[in-house]
């Protein structure tokens, strides 16, 4: 309980540092006078904190640093999100968070190692600490948040569920599927939101489940059901290799929120902080146009402040993070902004074409949305 | 009546081959219906197979992850590591034939297809990338042969000795011993994947269940009881359980139970796993093996004077492990296929890989052409523990006496 105050306490203390260093008002005259001699003791102290961090917090960096490389758990087998090339390289935009946070970390891209995680053992992996972050297309869930023992950090792909069955069926909507009987991989959020969707709805349905993608969609090719469901991400990449793409037809309903995003353990608050900001600033760097090829320009010549302030130009915003300052222009000279590291992956030149849609940024009618860097 | 001496062997028939089918195939009415419906159903799965590997397949997915189908992720800047150890066990080979298969037809004829296999692969596509090391490995097997061909007593020792040091000097050349400059840099186990993870799970399986499970078998038959008690519990506690709990037990579970900081490389832990399972299950074939063997050959050896020791270790496990080399070959080959559980786990064997690959964007949706690639190397390794221990029960006798 203590704790918690003396994070509270220290919040507010660095809060009023970035007020005062940010030269805004401050409410009472009393407080001001405290404020500025704060403002004295920054350069001295440096990052010496006033009240003692909670344990664990900055371990996990720490460890990291000490490691010499960061541990990424990731998935195999989704194309689009996290899979080996022929070169047996990771690839894939899960996959890329994860080299984007090393480049934070280390200035080094690949100083990462990617450990392939099952959904069963995910979340094991990174409460024992196998895995320092878990980027394996996992759905952000309450549950998932408090009991499984993580924090996710932020969204990096808006997703949902759908539902795929073939044309000339006369199926249009979930309840033309009653009696039928629709393929789900087992032991996912996909099967139960199955379950809570068709019950709500009070159609009757028969599952076929089945152990991994692979059969299900196997299943589903070979007519055993009637519908299959999965994310809609998943459905799109599946259909382009059915043998006519055109004989399916995803219907126009979606069956739960899906937000993936990475995930760090409880208990480590900075490394909490890093990983969220790596996805705040691949966001940034998009809406602002800073790219991995025009970054050095950018950084010479920032359009705006804050650009300067992501690029380590003025403040020390890095520092604050526990990094060096030009950690977010390492992400993006060397990853990319989130606009290069989705294309890569799931772009119109790629065989697992997703439409951007609700990954888009705010300002282009997306979810994108990161808070601003000062 | 001739005499005994007289009789001639048996007449070779050799029928025209249409009196053959005549005799086997049409020789009534149902037997030549069963024959035009075999015949029916072989032409058709036959055709259809044949036609889909040779015209539908796309085997381009083989052809352009073949190296991370064997090697998993390992460096291909480190890839010569592997051939040289290769290279060793190919010497290794051919001096072991010259010397144990005394020159003899089999040996013979069993080094050849092991010379021809490597050369028939440079030729094919498959092997084009590494010609030369495949060349590298016959022409090592052709040395070997040559140089252990005088079989003497030292050099008997010296290959003996040279089969002990190899798989340390295989361990020492994959892992590395540098940093990332030097001329050895390590490669992680993470990097380590396809058939060579398998390979590794199996041999290590093997290799370490073998004397533990020897020693379970004799602890259950001991007659102190705490060591009765503690292989009887060991053994029903693991047979009792199936392998994917125990795998899931050893990448779940432990690392929750040892102190922070501290973690078992998790290819370590597949591998204790399996060898742990497998030893309680060899642990009954060698008893089975121990039951077969005579009470006089326990008395024997005692009138011989020969202590507790000498009489497991001369007199009763020779015996015992031979009668047991069906048994113990069937779960090896079992235990080479069951290490395809560790992919449940996330480590990236041969099935683990597999799956991979299917999850490359390029090559969606082709299940069967790398499953059936899979299973033709499952097979093909399967078949070969298989004749090598046919080879090995009959130099040993094992049936005939």
């Amino acid at each position: 309980m203590s704790r918690k105050i003396f994070s509270v306490f220290g919040l507010l203390i660095v809060a009023s540092m970035v007020l005062a260093a940010c030269g805004g008002g401050t409410p009472a005259a009393g407080t001001e006078r405290i404020v500025e001699t704060v403002i004295v003791e920054v350069p001295v102290a440096g990052d010496a904190a006033p009240l003692p961090p909670p344990a664990g917090y900055g371990a996990t960096l720490a460890a990291v640093q000490a490691r010499g490389v960061l541990i990424c758990g990731v998935n195999s087998q989704v194309p689009g999100f996290g899979y080996i090339d022929a070169d047996g390289n990771f690839s894939g935009i899960d996959v890329d968070y994860c080299r984007a946070l090393a480049a934070a970390i280390f200035g080094d891209s690949t100083k990462v190692e990617f450990r392939p995680v099952t959904a069963a053992e995910r979340f094991t992996a990174l409460q024992s600490g196998e895995i320092d972050v878990l980027s394996r297309n996992t759905t952000w869930s309450t549950v998932r948040d408090t009991e499984l023992g993580g924090n996710f950090t932020a969204t990096t792909f808006y997703d949902g569920q759908g539902m795929m069955v073939r044309a000339g069926e006369g199926i249009t909507t979930l309840a033309d599927l009653a009696g039928g009987t629709i393929c789900v991989q087992t032991g996912t959020t996909t099967e139960l939101n199955l379950a809570d969707v068709m019950a709500a709805a009070g159609i009757a349905y028969t599952p076929a489940v089945f152990e991994d993608a692979d059969s299900t969609f196997a299943a589903y090719a070979e007519e055993r059901c009637d519908a299959v469901t999965t994310d809609k991400s998943g459905l799109v990449s599946r259909r382009t290799v059915l043998e006519d793409p055109s004989a399916h037809v995803i219907l126009d309903v979606t069956m739960s929120k899906e937000p993936l995003g990475p995930m760090v353990r409880h208990g480590d608050d900075q490394w909490f902080d890093i990983a969220q900001w790596t996805v705040f600033a691949l966001i940034s760097a998009e809406e602002f146009g800073v790219t991995s090829a025009n970054v050095d320009a950018a950084k010479a010549n920032p359009s705006n402040p804050e650009v300067a302030r992501l690029l380590g130009n003025e403040g020390d915003l890095g520092l604050k993070l526990g990094l060096s300052n030009d950690w977010a222009y390492n992400i993006i000279a060397q990853v990319g902004n989130y606009e290069e590291v989705y294309n890569r992956s799931l772009g119109p030149d790629t065989p697992t074409y997703i439409p951007r849609g609700l990954n888009s940024l705010y300002t282009e009618g997306g979810l994108l949305y990161a808070p601003p860097f000062r | 009546m001739a005499a005994v001496t007289d009789i001639k062997p048996p007449l070779s028939e050799r029928p025209s081959p249409l009196g053959w089918a005549r005799k086997y195939l049409f020789n009534s009415l149902g037997n030549s219906l069963l024959t035009i419906f075999s015949i029916w159903l072989i032409y058709t799965v036959g055709i259809g197979l044949l036609r889909w590997v040779f015209t539908q397949a796309e085997w381009q997915v083989i052809a352009t992850n073949l190296r991370l189908i064997l090697l998993g992720q390992y460096p291909i800047a480190q890839v010569w590591r592997i051939w040289l150890s290769l290279l060793l066990l190919a010497f290794l080979i051919g001096n072991s034939l010259a010397i144990w298969g005394k020159a003899g037809k089999t040996a013979k004829r069993f080094g050849a297809g092991l010379v021809a296999f490597p050369l028939l692969l440079a030729l094919t596509a498959i092997g084009a990338e590494s010609r030369g090391w495949l060349v590298g490995l016959s022409a090592m097997l052709i040395l070997g042969w040559y140089l252990g061909r005088p079989a003497t007593r030292t050099l008997r020792r010296v290959v003996a000795v040279g089969w002990f040091i190899w798989p340390p000097i295989f361990l020492i050349l994959l892992r590395g011993t540098t940093p990332a400059e030097g001329v050895l840099p390590i490669v992680g186990t993470n990097l380590w994947g396809g058939l060579l993870l398998t390979f590794l799970l199996t041999v290590v399986g093997i290799v370490f269940s073998f004397p533990l499970g020897v020693f379970l078998a004799l602890g259950r038959r001991s007659e102190l009881r705490i060591v009765r008690w503690f292989s009887i519990g060991y053994i029903e506690l693991i047979r009792g359980v199936p392998l994917i709990s125990i795998l899931f037990m050893a990448q779940l579970m432990l690392p929750l139970f040892l102190p922070a900081g501290i973690t078992i490389d998790r290819v370590i832990r597949a591998m204790v796993g399996i060898t742990l399972f497998s030893a309680a299950y060899l642990a009954e074939n060698v008893r089975g093996g121990l039951q077969a063997i005579p009470k006089g050959q326990f008395e024997a050896a005692h009138a011989m004077g020969l202590n507790g020791l000498q009489t497991m270790s001369l007199i009763v496990l020779p015996q015992a492990l031979r009668l047991v080399i069906p048994i113990l070959v069937g779960q090896f080959i079992a235990l080479f296929k069951d290490t395809a559980l560790v992919a449940i786990v996330g480590l990236l064997d041969i099935v683990g890989i597999a799956k991979t690959v299917l999850a490359q964007p390029d090559f969606l949706g082709l299940q069967r052409e790398v499953y059936a690639f899979v299973s033709l190397l499952y097979w093909v390794f399967s078949y070969a523990m298989s004749y090598v221990a046919q080879r090995l029960e009959i130099s040993l006798g094992v049936g005939q006496r």
